[in-house]
């Protein structure tokens, strides 16, 4: 019987943690089919942030490391500072990266440091009961924002993107979803490509994943689907942000 | 020979530093004991500057020094602030282009020499420091002169070879001088 | 004998640390040890190794992290309030078991504090500063000499043990210069089975990881860790004595206080008083059964601190409080005379602590 479906090598047997309905699991798979094609599982060392991702460690088969709370960019530097022939990626949420850990993300892309980051935006954090996130919407409501986030009092969200794309230094800074089928196959080939400018030795990859949270927002997780279409993507919206290389080639 | 203290005391900019520099690489050569402390932070940018170094033939503890043999000032606001503090029988070297007042202590011996104006007299305005080394080198009965040579071609990178000549000259000017 | 060189105590930190096989440096500038970055943004490129400079005392300890993860010898180094930031990843190091080499070249605090030398991390540095049950050896220089030796030996037992080790020095030691000679480095090297190296496809994965959520797996994880640190305490306390075989009193200090401690009992001798000195060079392990030993036959200690006084707190605890311990302590930047320290002597002489 010929297997049209399987687990990605990159992926070990442990069973997720996450909610149902959570696009981690999308996301891991992803990042993991990306690994087996490229053929790099041996050479993959990957860095667990802290959130909801925290536990990457038990899910990807590849050497794995869990960074402090904010710190998996110095981490992969450290990493790939020494260990240059590998292949060494991050995986982080957006209180992760886009609050604690900021000065870790704009410093490693100002360095270029050759690394591949996976950012998983879902406006939320997650881990720890739904607290407002750098990247909550104006309006958004959560446990720390209850009557909707409100700009006068806490600011505006962050726009990963398009903050980064201003800086000379990162060489790829896109931004996918994972909402639909369309979406998912266009997040992959992002993924794929930030692993493969590491490979090439072009330097700092990053992917925002525009993801969901139904169990945090209160929602079913199709409502929560339709709400990154109708509320996310207009603010955050897909796009290639900045591609060093192909901006020289022309091609953008 | 015994432990000798030597307390170097001026601005930030007059080479205190090298000239304790220039002393600790002497006591290197000779196969002493030597410790050098310099003053740090802030203060160094145009501020005062000083410098502990001890030359010893059995090692030294503590680097710092409180109660100098020997106190070198390349300024009023230096040899008001230690000229009490230097043992008695002790030496003071006072650069006297830049320091009209005298040590009334009467149980030191006390060396003035004009080392700023001899410096610019002898287009080494930078090298006032080492007239004043070259001139305690001469007259401290622990302390010698000969071996400077050496030092000097040690302690001038091979970049700076123009320096070299120029600190022998005022190592020199230094040794000549007479009270 | 190795030809003696002139150097500055943190610039021999950098060079030994590099003869040790450290070809990877991670720091922020912060005063008065900005010697040990220079020298190894100067050096490192020449050699084939890596100097970075972080965005923050926090990224560069999680460098270190990372490093020290990937297998390698790696080293930060920064002042007093620098390690407080660096506090976070000490105790992430600690609780992932990776070897690291830690430098304090302390200045005076609390809070921003001054950047004359102190010794006011002494509790930070031996009982914790971050957060969980964990230790690290604390290596306490004297000399430029013992710069550059423990800087070697740091390495050295870092990697044995699996724990950070730290050189606790202090703007003195720091900035002064000595003569010193660099004999060829004892180089010990241990195997790193779990060092994140991409497994090959030949292994299962490595993981690198201080979250344990099943308490009883975590307990057991400290327990482990703390079989170590035993090991450790039996095996790694090194001390000074210094004319302690006569000794009716005794001085205990380290860093730059032994040295001006040492004047200091020198002109008791010459007064006839019988005084002698105990110098920790580990302060974690203490010293503890020197200590002990000594307490059987003095009639009390003074402690002599560049601090409000901590490392008093392990002298009695050492000696389980059977003798009177003193102290002669200046803290903020100042540090004391010999003759202060000698007036201490002289009262602790007539049974005045």
């Amino acid at each position: 019987m010929a297997v049209v479906f399987e687990k990605p090598k990159a992926l070990t047997d442990a069973v997720f943690h996450y909610c149902p309905g959570c696009p981690h699991g999308i996301i891991h798979r992803l990042v993991a089919e990306v690994i087996d094609e490229l053929g790099i599982e041996g050479k993959a060392i990957g860095v667990a942030p802290v959130g909801c991702a925290v536990m990457a460690y038990d899910y990807f088969a590849c050497d794995m490391i869990e960074a402090a709370h904010g710190r998996a960019p110095a981490v992969a530097t450290g990493i790939k500072r020494c260990r240059p022939e590998n292949v060494v990626f991050t995986y982080q949420g957006d209180g992760d990266l886009a609050s604690i850990g900021m000065a870790e993300t704009v410093h490693s892309a100002a360095r270029n440091e050759n690394i591949t980051v996976i950012f998983v935006n879902n406006a939320i954090y997650g881990m720890t009961g739904g607290q407002m996130a750098p990247t909550s919407l104006p309006g958004q409501v959560t446990q720390t924002s209850p009557y909707g986030r409100d700009v006068n009092h806490c600011g505006w969200p962050i726009k990963v993107c398009e903050m980064l794309s201003t800086l000379e230094g990162p060489e790829y800074i896109t931004r996918v979803a994972v909402n639909n089928v369309k979406n998912v196959k266009n997040a992959k080939k992002a993924i794929k490509k930030a692993f493969q400018n590491q490979i090439e030795g072009k330097g700092f990859s990053l992917v925002e994943v525009v993801s969901a949270c139904p169990t945090n927002w209160g929602m079913t997780p199709q409502q929560a689907l339709e709400w990154v279409e109708s509320d996310m993507l207009p603010y955050y919206p897909i796009g290639v942000y900045k591609d060093r290389t192909a901006a020289k080639e022309g091609t953008v | 020979m015994k432990t000798t203290q030597i307390l170097i005391a001026g601005f930030g900019g007059q080479g205190i530093l090298f000239a304790g520099k220039f002393l600790a690489y002497k006591g290197l050569v000779e196969d002493l004991q030597v410790s050098w402390l310099p003053s740090y932070g802030p203060e160094m940018r145009g501020g005062t500057a000083n410098c502990n170094v001890i030359l010893s033939d059995t090692p030294v503890g503590s680097p710092i020094i409180t109660q100098p043999d020997v106190l070198i000032a390349m300024n009023l606001p230096s040899l008001q602030k230690y000229v009490d503090t230097v043992v008695p029988g002790g030496q003071i070297y006072v650069d006297s282009a830049l320091i009209d007042a005298k040590v009334e202590r009467t149980d030191v011996e006390v060396f003035y020499i004009p080392a700023t104006q001899m410096a610019k007299d002898n287009n080494i305005a930078s090298l006032a420091n080492m007239i004043i080394v070259g001139h305690l080198l001469e007259n401290n009965p622990h302390l010698s002169f000969a071996g400077t040579d050496e030092v000097v071609e040690k302690l001038v990178p091979a970049k700076k070879a123009a320096l070299l000549e120029l600190n022998k000259k005022a190592l020199a000017l230094g040794k000549n001088y007479k009270n | 004998m190795a030809e003696r060189v002139l150097m500055k105590g943190n610039e021999a930190i950098a060079e030994a640390a590099i003869r040790a096989g450290c070809r990877h440096y991670f720091g922020y500038p912060i005063t008065p040890q900005t010697e040990i970055a220079a020298y190894m943004a100067k050096k490192m490129p020449k050699i084939g190794g890596v100097f970075l400079q972080a965005e923050s005392e926090v990224a560069s300890i999680n460098m270190v992290y990372g490093a020290a993860a990937a297998g390698m010898r790696v080293m930060t180094s920064s002042s007093s309030p620098g390690i407080s930031l660096k506090a976070e990843g000490l105790s992430y190091i600690a609780g992932s078991d990776v070897p690291a080499l830690v430098v304090n070249v302390q200045r005076g605090g609390p809070g921003l504090g001054g950047i004359q030398p102190s010794q006011s991390d002494y509790f930070q540095a031996t009982k914790g500063g971050g957060h969980g049950d964990y230790r690290m050896i604390v290596l306490a220089p004297a000399s430029v000499q013992e710069m550059a030796s423990l800087t070697i030996k740091g390495f050295n037992l870092a990697d044995k043990y699996l724990m950070t080790a730290m050189i606790l020095a202090d703007g003195t030691i720091g900035q002064m210069m000595e003569p010193i000679s660099f004999e060829d480095a004892e180089i010990e090297t241990y195997e790193k089975p779990w060092a994140l190296t991409g497994t090959n496809c030949e292994r299962k994965h490595n993981v690198v990881n201080s979250l344990y959520l099943k308490p009883d797996e975590l307990e057991a994880k400290n327990f482990e860790r703390y079989e170590r640190y035993k090991i450790v305490e039996q095996n790694e306390a090194m001390w000074e004595e210094y004319m302690m075989e006569d000794a009716e009193l005794c001085v205990v200090a380290f860093g730059i206080a032994s040295r001006v401690a040492k004047n200091a009992v020198a002109a008791a001798r010459a007064e006839g008083i019988k005084v002698g000195l105990i110098r920790p060079i580990t302060l974690w392990p203490f010293p503890k059964d020197a200590l002990a030993f000594a307490a059987e036959k003095v009639k009390g200690f003074v402690s002599v601190e560049l601090s409000m006084g901590q490392m008093i707190e392990d002298i009695r605890l050492a000696t389980q409080c059977n003798k009177p311990v003193g102290l002669c302590n200046r803290c903020g930047g100042m540090i004391p005379s010999p003759d202060e320290v000698l007036e201490s002597i002289r009262k602790a002489q007539k049974g005045e602590f």
